[in-house]
């Protein structure tokens, strides 16, 4: 077998290889699997003794497959005698003569040291997010939103952050294979060609494209362009988040396929019924800024505030700030829907096992009728179709349509349903009619259902071309491995999720000769040299003709949104025969309930290598570097289950170990895991950690199943968490409360406690005059949503360093700013409230008196700066601040080392080096940087102008920041509000940080029967 | 104190002379090395290895070899500082206070608590440059003129520590080699090398014992007596700033001072204690360190322990009567939270066994009263992880509490200074007297006639 693989030369000259990977796939990952038993797999390390794995390493790295058990002793003496002579030749030829330039003409606003910004986009899930891109000298190192784009509105979420982290990661595949071996470009481009002639013949048959979700026009037309030319070729479309339900319901209720576009500015009352409307998909951000415009609390006494009623299993992100939360596992969703269609009059009966929660269906429903046109019900992509329909019929009874929720023609490209598409590619496979298939991105090896066996499938293709940004699970199953450019190296154009077109333009030449999707295409066509560039303004010409396209795609490139672009709102009317073509409504089945979802740092596994995302803590658990199988607390205590005991997950055939979380607030009798970990091939980061979902999961029900089953293994597994006591003590840190506490009592501090947190305590001595600036940031945490992209902006603003599970497992994570979650209220029923913590700034700071080398010192503005230079490491100022916002360098954290990475690095922030503390600066560099435009320009520092990387990339706005001085200031009113409260303020450190007060805006009527709450 | 003196015993055995005196402890230094010592040594020396091992890896990999983390910023390195330097304070107590007091009985034990103290601070003062992340830069801590005009900031209690630390060093250095000159003199005298010879003939400085140097001696060892004084109370208060000036609940606390200058002479009396026993027992020297030394050093360390004790409960009393909630979680914390064990571990190591000395009999029963004496050691060391670890862990925004272990190197650089501690102590035993000759022998009563008719 090893003979074989080594044997090249068969496979350079473009002779299919008996099979690249004679391994067997399944086997190792079985081999693979088993081991979790006992450890897990905290690394592949640990498996190398098996000889299983040697085999893998051999036939993943051929050339390393070992060369002294081939060749004798004295032959490898002689090799090795030729090369180092050759060795010794090579310092008598000239080395070749390369002179280096400097710019005689500069490039257009081009000032060394000044970053420049571009709009493009970025796409999750196919969808466009706007974002503009800071640029230093040329290398891209920090990624914003764009105000004008629709989806981004300025914010963006943590994908769009830690893109910036993949584009540079050192992981990523760096040149064309084939079999294993690097190729050159132009070998490719022959085989296509080949391919291309050879296929033309026979009008593609056996020729196949498996895309992800495509919205790019013009990708969607190069594809149609083959289509067209090559009428039997077939383009399939699968990844696991996708709308097919969704589109299938609104098919059953409109009789057409459309795609939702919510306004959730319009609506008074919203029910997200397992639908994570704030959290982790391509409308979230703006959704989440939507919802956070309704929540202003001062606004009109909080007449305007909206009301959240959520209705899931597992709390998500928006559940975690909904007014009520219901928790129902999904199978009982639909019942719930029938209830509430029932409770608004529509001809739909009462299901029985809606009883115990007749009281909420009832107030909800009560509220939404109140709010006919100004409420809105969204139900979530896993929920099954009929669920969907119901929800269509339920918004347009409600009079919803075209006010708070609109529709449009789908902004996916490819009309089939991805999960057919997937089947109908496999079967094909299976059958002999795939001869040739062209993987672009996606990862289809690990994320198909696995009951598909798409890996078994896929090796029956006799020619299996892969594009992809990492040499991944597929990229090993395929003969070909082409090096996929990152979407801030190519040119494209995307949609966004109410269809809007970004062009998107690459920030930095492609670091490793990576080519996009459009460039692969087109080697199957007459031009194979077309680049993607060119690709893209051919199709934006003749979409837009001749005539002043220069000027429009200048435009469209400088706004980042081509203008007029987002989809017509289509009219749409339930069917007059929906009810009658009702469906009985199935029971939901008793027993362990599994569900499938996207993982909330990772998403489905694209991102598992990317160390920023890694680390940030799930916004609801705070674990970090893993996945885990979340149980309720009651079901966990039925099966004695505690924290990292590990257990075996059951569908079916299908079965994973994983170890076990307890999650207060999740629906008994369901077990949540997430997809994106257990990936053997993500790279140094992400690979092999985690658990992989996927292997649970079906082409019925790859959102999750009922009747799973729990074994308990009796094995230990450690996670590593960043916050690990859930619980206030009671203590004054959180103040909430609900909209009518908080018209009683403004400042909703708790009793006996100062209203506003405004009085001083006395000194004796003279405090500080600040007459200059005195930079003062606001959080409110009614706004709040603990989505955790602040800190994940804060890490790439401020070369921040990932330290790996083990450091977070022993309280050594170095984010500047983190969101502590508190629980409230029962276990199985509680309340969340988040809290961002960045340091508090404190003018009184008891860091800066410890420190014995004057290290952490106080600036004219307030500032507690922190001197890296300076600090030789006491940690003295950590153990004194009150609020442990300081992180420590115990090792050398930082990755000094890695070239790639050192593009990465925002220049005017120091890289910190071993042994030193650092901590918030509130941005300091952005507050020189505006200070010194100013004084350049001869004016004074706006309000507004300078913006933290928190406060920038907040979808909520929670986070404000300004000259408090400045009574005109939005930090200097917010801090006016009897809501402001400081932390740990009876410790009279004054910090600079202040927080307002949550405040929920529960539904009167339910607040009585608290267990809803 | 006669009348207890008669009951407690001589403060040295009958029968001895001048030179008996003189034979008997220089015997120690300038005979042929014994094989108990090579074996203590051998297996001080193994120990001190491997703290050089813990603080090479320290060195090259960083403080991320050591268990602390955010919260806990501080562990094993500023615990084993603190119990380190409070070690160390018998020795100056013993030395200066009794000195000045005339309690003549310390005479047979100062040489050897003085040198404790100095081998003590030599390891406490390691800690506070190993802890640094960057140690290579300890000497930023020092106010020394750069061209950076950077000074270090007066304000900070650590900055206070390294003169405290510093100062202590320097006085106790002093104290011990002046106290040393006239038997370097006698060593010289004697030696039969003449290596010895030339070696304690520089250190003795042309020691001749005329009466011009006594006078000066006298004069200098008062001086350095009177200077010390001070130090013993300073030094541990400065120590206990490190934690009383900080803000978290279970440092922020008036009482502290007191409390760790009378724990540090409570563990310092233990050490002494835990050497003495098994070091008069082997060199045969119960003529000099008697039955009545022994007495009053337990004495001291019940009436230290009842402070420490008082400490303790005052800590709980505030808590409670603050009616500071963070204090009084620091408390509950303490008592029944994840670290409860070592709490009650400390308090019956520190507090309950320590009674025994209330007896008599205990106080006079070797094998019982170093059996007290290594609990109180234990007491000391869990009093500092209590106070540091215990109090960081939980600390105000309970988000950030997180929990504390120490790893294989710290305990490899604890158990390290341990050994770089009896390593310098058999190299004293060895090549100096580890009771003062000339001491012993004023407590003679042939000094004392010769007094009475002079």
């Amino acid at each position: 077998m090893r003979e074989q693989n080594r044997d090249h030369s068969s496979l350079a000259e473009g002779v299919l290889a008996p099979d690249p990977s004679p391994y067997d796939w399944e086997a190792l990952r079985a081999k693979l699997g088993a081991a979790t038993g006992r450890k897990y797999w905290r690394s592949l390390e640990e498996l190398a003794d098996s000889e299983g794995f040697r085999a893998f390493l051999e036939a993943e790295f051929p050339q390393q497959a070992s060369v002294l058990n081939a060749l004798g002793r004295r032959q490898f003496l002689q090799l090795m005698g030729a090369s180092l002579g050759l060795a010794g030749l090579s310092a008598c030829t000239k080395q070749p003569v390369e002179k280096i330039y400097p710019y005689a003409k500069s490039p257009e606003e081009f000032v060394p040291g000044q970053p420049l910004y571009f709009a493009t986009a970025l796409p999750l899930s196919g969808f466009g997010r706007g974002v503009l891109v800071e640029s230093h000298m040329g290398r891209p190192t920090k990624v914003e939103g764009n105000p004008e784009h629709p989806s981004s509105l300025g914010a963006t979420d943590i994908f769009a952050q830690a893109d910036i982290l993949t584009l540079y990661d050192p992981d990523r595949s760096q040149a064309v294979r084939f079999g294993g071996v690097i190729r050159p470009w132009t070998a490719f481009v022959d085989t296509a060609q080949r391919e291309f002639e050879r296929l033309g013949t026979k009008k593609g048959a056996g020729f196949r494209i498996l895309t992800e979700t495509v919205t790019s026009p013009t990708l969607a037309a190069e594809i149609r362009r083959l289509l067209a030319e090559w009428p039997e070729a077939r383009w399939h479309h699968y990844e696991p988040v996708n709308r097919d339900h969704w589109h299938a319901g609104a098919k059953a209720a409109f009789g057409e396929v459309v795609d939702p576009v919510y306004r959730l500015e319009a609506a008074d009352v919203v029910l997200c019924i397992e639908a994570d409307l704030l959290g982790p998909h391509p409308g979230g951000v703006r959704y989440a800024r939507e919802f956070s415009w309704r929540r202003h609390v001062e606004e009109g006494n909080g007449s305007r505030m909206n009301r959240l009623y959520v209705v899931e299993a597992a709390p998500s992100i928006t559940g975690s700030v909904a007014d009520h939360r219901l928790i129902l596992r999904p199978t009982e969703c639909e019942a719930f829907v029938r209830a509430l269609a029932a409770a608004l009059g529509l001809p739909v009966q009462t299901p029985a096992s809606m009883e115990p929660h007749r009281a909420f269906v009832a107030a909800v429903a009560k509220d939404l009728a109140r709010s006919r046109g100004r409420s809105l019900v969204v139900a979530g992509e896993a929920l099954p179709p009929s669920v969907h329909a119901l929800v269509c019929a339920v918004n347009s009874s409600l009079a919803n349509i075209g006010k708070t929720v609109s529709f449009i023609d789908p902004v996916g490209q490819h009309p089939e349903p991805q999960g057919e598409s997937l089947q109908a590619l496999v079967a094909d496979m299976d059958a002999g009619k795939v001869e040739v298939l062209l993987v672009l991105g996606g990862n289809p090896v690990y994320t198909a259902p696995a009951d598909l066996r798409f890996a078994e499938r896929l090796q029956k293709v006799p020619l299996r071309i892969r594009l992809g940004l990492y040499e991944d699970e597929t990229s090993q199953l395929c003969h070909w491995h082409l090096p996929e450019a990152h979407v801030l190296e190519s040119w494209g154009d995307v949609r966004a999720h109410d269809g809007t077109v970004t062009l998107i333009q690459p920030l930095i030449a492609p670091l490793y000769d990576g080519k996009s999707a459009l460039e692969v295409l087109a080697a199957f066509s007459s031009k194979p040299t077309l680049t993607g560039y060119e690709m893209v303004r051919q199709y934006w010409k003749s979409a837009w003709g001749d005539a002043d396209f220069e000027s429009r795609w200048r435009r469209a490139l400088h706004d980042g949104v081509v203008p007029g672009s987002a989809a017509e709102v289509r009219t749409v009317s339930l069917r007059q025969d929906f009810f009658q073509g009702l469906r009985p409504l199935v029971a939901s089945p008793p027993g362990l309930e599994i569900i499938l979802r996207p993982d909330p740092t990772v998403y489905d596994g694209r991102y598992a290598n990317n160390g920023w995302l890694q680390e940030l803590p799930k916004p609801l658990t705070k674990l970090t570097w893993d996945n885990v199988a979340y149980l309720a607390p009651a079901t966990a205590a039925r099966l004695g289950l505690r924290n990292g005991d590990v257990v075996e997950v059951v569908a079916e055939d299908r079965r994973v170990k994983a170890p076990v979380w307890i999650q207060p607030g999740q629906a008994p009798d369901t077990v949540l895991l997430h997809w994106g970990y257990g990936r053997p091939k993500a790279g140094r980061v992400g690979g092999g950690i985690g658990v992989d979902a996927f292997k649970l999961s079906s082409s019925r029900g790859h959102w999750g199943m009922p009747g799973g089953e729990l074994r308990k293994t009796g094995d230990r597994y450690r996670l590593a968490c960043t916050q690990d006591h859930f619980s206030l003590e009671g203590r004054d840190i959180l103040r909430k409360g609900t909209l009518e506490e908080y018209r009683h009592n403004p400042s909703l501090a708790p009793h006996g406690h100062g209203g506003g947190g405004h009085g001083e305590l006395p000194s004796m001595y003279p405090g500080f005059p600040y007459t200059g600036h005195a930079w003062a940031m606001s959080i409110d945490l009614a706004a709040c949503i603990g989505c955790g992209a602040c800190t994940i902006a804060c890490v790439a603003e401020n070369n921040i360093a990932v330290v790996g599970k083990d450091q977070v497992a022993r309280g050594r994570e170095m984010h500047w700013i983190r969101v502590d979650r508190y629980y409230e209220g029962n276990l199985d029923g509680p309340e969340f409230v988040h809290q961002p913590i960045p340091c508090q700034q404190c003018e009184n700071a008891p860091c800066e008196l410890v420190c014995p080398v004057n290290a952490t010192v106080h600036s004219a503005e307030g500032l507690n700066d922190m001197v890296y230079n300076r600090c030789v490491g006491t940690k003295y100022c950590a153990n004194n601040c009150p609020y442990k916002v300081r992180r420590f360098n115990f090792y050398l954290y930082q990755d000094w080392y890695t070239e790639s990475l050192k593009l990465l690095r925002n220049p005017d922030v120091s890289v910190r080096s071993r042994g030193v503390m650092e901590k918030c600066t509130y941005c300091v560099q952005r507050i020189n940087a505006v200070r010194i435009q100013a004084k350049r320009e001869g004016r004074k520092i706006r309000d507004g102008e300078i913006l933290t990387a928190c406060q920038q990339v907040c979808p909520t706005e929670a986070i404000v920041f300004g000259d408090m001085n400045d009574p005109e200031s939005r930090v200097a009113k917010l801090r006016k509000l009897p809501r402001t409260y400081q932390l740990l303020e009876e410790l009279n450190t004054r910090p600079r940080t202040t927080y307002l007060a949550a405040v929920r805006n529960p539904n009167p009527e339910l607040v009585t029967g608290k267990d809803h709450a | 104190m006669s009348a207890p003196a008669r009951d407690l015993g001589p403060i040295i055995g009958p029968g001895h002379t001048f030179e008996t005196v003189t034979d008997k402890i220089a015997a120690v230094v300038l005979s042929e090395t014994r094989k108990g010592w090579m074996l203590g040594f051998g297996i001080s020396f193994v120990l001190l290895t491997i703290f050089l091992q813990c603080v090479a890896v320290l060195f090259v990999r960083g403080i991320g070899i050591w268990g602390i983390n955010i919260p806990v910023g501080w562990g094993f390195d500023i615990i084993n500082f603190v119990w380190w330097i409070g070690i160390g304070h018998a020795g100056t107590l013993i030395s200066a206070i009794l000195l000045l007091f005339r309690q003549t009985w310390r005479t047979s034990i100062n040489r050897f608590a003085e040198a404790m103290t100095l081998f003590a601070v030599a390891c406490a003062g390691l800690y506070p440059i190993l802890h640094l992340g960057r140690p290579w830069l300890f000497y930023w801590l020092l106010p020394y003129p750069n061209a950076m005009g950077m000074w270090p900031n007066f304000r900070s209690p650590l900055m206070w520590d390294v003169f405290a630390v510093s100062t202590y060093a320097t006085v106790s250095a002093l104290f011990w080699f002046v106290g040393l000159i006239p038997d370097l003199a006698t060593l010289r005298d004697r030696s039969t090398s003449r290596v010895g010879r030339i070696i304690y003939g520089i250190l003795a400085m042309g020691w001749r014992g005329s009466a011009r140097h006594w006078n000066r001696y006298e004069t200098a060892y008062l001086l350095l007596a009177g200077l010390s004084t001070p130090l013993v109370v300073s030094v541990h208060s400065v120590v206990s700033f490190d934690f009383a000036v900080g803000i978290i609940p279970g440092w922020h606390a008036t009482i502290f001072p007191p409390y760790f200058v009378a724990g540090a002479i409570y563990a310092g009396f233990a050490m002494v204690l835990t050497l003495t026993i098994p070091l008069r027992r082997y060199y045969g020297l119960e003529d000099f360190i008697t039955m009545r030394h022994i007495n009053y050093m337990a004495r001291v360390m019940l009436a230290t322990g009842l402070v420490v004790a008082y400490g303790y409960l005052m800590e709980i009393f505030m808590a409670w009567y603050s009616g500071n909630p963070f204090e009084s979680f620091m408390v509950k914390n303490r008592l029944t939270g994840p670290y409860s064990t070592l709490y009650a571990a400390l308090i019956v190591t520190n507090v309950v066994i320590p009674q025994l000395l209330w007896f008599q009999r205990v106080r006079t029963n070797i094998p019982l009263l170093f059996a007290v004496a290594m609990s109180i050691n234990v007491g000391m060391w869990l009093e500092r992880y209590v106070i540091i670890v215990v109090s960081l862990h939980r600390d105000f925004l309970p988000s950030s509490w997180g929990m504390y272990a120490g790893t294989i190197y710290d305990y490899g650089t604890f158990i390290g200074t341990i050994g770089l501690f009896l390593t310098l102590l058999f190299l004293f035993i060895r090549l100096l007297p580890m009771i003062s000759i000339f001491e012993m022998r004023t407590l003679l009563p042939e000094a004392k006639v010769k007094e009475k008719h002079a």
